[in-house]
This record gives structure tokens, C-alpha cells and sequence, in this order.
């Protein structure tokens, strides 16, 4: 259970950026978590709420886009995304396969209003 | 509303300082492995049996980190090499940080190999760099074949699996097959050695296999 370490990160991250920004308040962060970055959205979402409650980032939505582990198939070159942890070339049967993403935990964006 | 892009990762601040004890551990040419696994899977008695096999003279060290009590270090300091314990005191897995903390008053100038034993978790380690050459990760046969699946970000960011208490494989129901084919289905070529800490069974294998990378390791230095 590091989710309340990630989710501190992300505040700290968010907490930085509203520094630099003077007048503005920050109203969403987009992070980004691959299914091979060994961390639950829920959880995420949950320590992050925890953290932000009843502070001055409490309306601070947090938004998690899933991203999904992609292969490409080292014979016919065809890119596919993994399902079943099933990393053998759907087009072709071979089976070995290279690693293209899938492993992120990271921040994307973020979104700030003026106050 | 104004859009800001940040395109950076969550633990660029861990990943920054992982860079640095990187960069310093190949200057001094020190192979530094990072050892994960669940609890019990045996990353202590696989550590006993190797530096139980290393030459006095071998210059090695040991960082262990447990949520609480030096148990670990005090059975490893047994060998007559330095052993640390990291005491996290709740923290689920260790990071760059720590390591640091436990380095700062080592010379690593006076060391070629640097075994970090992680907190017993198949999750969270896998999130940090430590700044080692490679993690390796440890499973035991009585965990069962279908933890590569159920752990994958683990075995994806491992070079290494070492199959563990080999020698209870008559009592237990698990397919090595199967547990090889999970393993290549999460990490497609991922190398894999089997042994059994408490009979030797495979032990010498991974014993080459850690010499290879130390001594690619100094070859690497003496090179630069």
C-alpha cells in the first residue's frame, strides 16, 4: 500500500505549481498510471481525497487515466495492446514481443482557475 | 481555465536521487542488486548462502530494510561483512533516500558489491529506484505458480527471478512450468534460476551468475 506515498507526491507536485501561481487556484491534476505501474486508481483517489480534505486543495479533482501495457511483435512488427498478460503476437503467434508502454505513473497536466 | 502541462513523473524526486547513487555506485565500479520479494520467500537465507560463499577479502556490504527490528542485519553481520539495517518504521518499501541516509558515512571507494534487501512486499518496491543495477526478484515455491500474474509489475521491472525452496517441490502443488511461462508471459525473457537456500540445490548457478555482473561491473569502471 504506497498509494498514500504516490498521493503525496501528487499533492506536493500540485502544491508547488499553486506556489508559482500566484491569484490562481488549482482546480484538477491529471496523472497517468500504466496497468505494469503496480498501483490501484482507487486506492490513489482515496489517499489522495484523504490528504486534501479539509485543506486548501480539498476541491482539487484528481483525474487518472489508465493506460494500458503495449507490445510489438519482433517478427511482424505489429503493435498490440496486452489482455490476460497474454504478450504473444496476436497477428502472427510469435512469441516473443517487445515492451512499449505501460509502466507509467505520471503527472499530465494541470488545470488552474483564477480566483 | 488555464491548462498546464507537467509531463514528468510522480517520483522524479526519488528518481533523481536513484541517478545520482547510480552514477556514483559505477564510478567506484560497485554492482548493486536490489532484492524483492514477498515476506518469507527467503531474500535473507538467499542472502546467507551468498555471502557465506564469498572469499573473505571480497569487498561487500549489505543494506536491509524492515518495517521494524534488526533481526535481519544482526543474522547477516554473522559473515563478517557490513550489514545495515534500515528501519522504515511503517513504511512499506524503501527509497533512494534511505539509501543515501544508510550510505552517507560509507566509503564506496572501499566496496565492489552493494546487496540491498528490500521490505518483504511484492507491491510497492517495484515503484523505486534504488539507483541498482537490477532487481531481483525472489519467489518461493509455496507462494504459488500464479504470482508473476497477480504481482506483474514486480517481474516486469525484475531481470532476475530466482525460484526459491526448491526442495519442498514434492509437497507442494506447484507447476514449474507453469510458474516459467507466467514468469515469460509478464517478462518475455526474463532469466530465471532455481534453488534451494536450505539444501545448496541451484545455488551455483546463481553464484556464477552474480559473478558475471561483478565483474562486468568492474570491467565497466576499469574501462572509463
Amino acid at each position: 500500500m504506497h498509494e498514500f506515498a504516490i498521493a503525496s507526491s501528487v499533492l506536493d507536485a500540485v502544491r508547488t505549481e499553486a506556489r508559482l501561481r500566484p491569484g490562481m487556484r488549482v482546480s484538477k491534476i491529471g496523472v497517468r498510471i500504466g496497468d505494469l505501474a503496480g498501483l490501484d486508481p482507487e486506492a490513489l483517489s482515496f489517499c489522495f481525497e484523504a490528504l486534501t480534505k479539509e485543506t486548501d486543495f480539498e476541491s482539487v479533482v484528481l483525474e487518472i487515466e489508465r493506460k494500458p501495457r503495449r507490445q510489438r511483435c519482433s517478427r511482424c512488427a505489429h503493435e498490440f495492446v496486452v489482455v490476460n498478460y497474454e504478450t504473444a503476437c496476436p497477428a502472427c503467434g510469435e512469441g516473443s514481443t517487445l515492451f512499449l508502454s505501460g509502466d507509467e505513473l505520471e503527472l499530465a497536466y494541470l488545470e488552474m482557475e483564477d480566483v | 481555465m488555464t491548462q498546464i502541462s507537467l509531463e514528468r513523473k510522480v517520483l522524479s524526486e526519488n528518481d533523481r536521487i536513484a541517478g545520482e547513487l547510480r552514477a556514483r555506485f559505477a564510478g567506484h565500479g560497485i554492482l548493486c542488486l536490489n532484492l524483492v520479494s514477498s515476506p518469507g520467500a527467503g531474500k535473507t537465507s538467499l542472502l546467507e548462502r551468498t555471502l557465506e560463499g564469498f572469499a573473505p577479502t571480497q569487498r561487500v556490504a549489505v543494506l536491509t530494510g524492515d518495517i521494524q527490528t534488526d533481526n535481519d542485519a544482526v543474522r547477516l553481520a554473522r559473515f563478517g561483512f557490513p550489514a545495515r539495517q534500515i528501519t522504515t518504521g511503517g513504511t512499506c518499501h524503501l527509497d533512494a533516500r534511505m539509501i543515501e541516509r544508510a550510505l552517507a558515512d560509507w566509503n564506496l571507494a572501499d566496496l565492489d558489491v552493494l546487496l540491498i534487501e528490500n521490505v518483504g512486499n511484492l507491491v510497492c518496491p517495484s515503484s523505486y529506484d534504488l539507483g541498482e543495477a537490477a532487481k531481483i526478484v525472489v519467489l518461493s515455491v509455496t507462494e504459488g505458480e500464479d504470482k508473476p500474474m497477480k504481482y506483474p509489475a514486480m517481474f516486469f521491472r525484475s531481470q532476475l527471478l530466482v525460484l526459491n525452496k526448491i526442495d519442498l517441490l514434492p509437497y507442494v502443488p506447484f507447476s514449474m512450468v507453469k510458474a516459467r511461462e507466467n514468469a515469460q508471459k509478464v517478462h518475455p525473457g526474463m532469466e530465471i534460476i532455481e534453488v534451494s537456500c536450505l539444501t545448496g540445490e541451484g545455488l551455483p548457478k546463481w553464484q556464477s551468475w552474480l559473478e558475471s555482473r561483478i565483474a562486468s561491473s568492474a570491467r565497466t569502471v576499469a574501462a572509463t
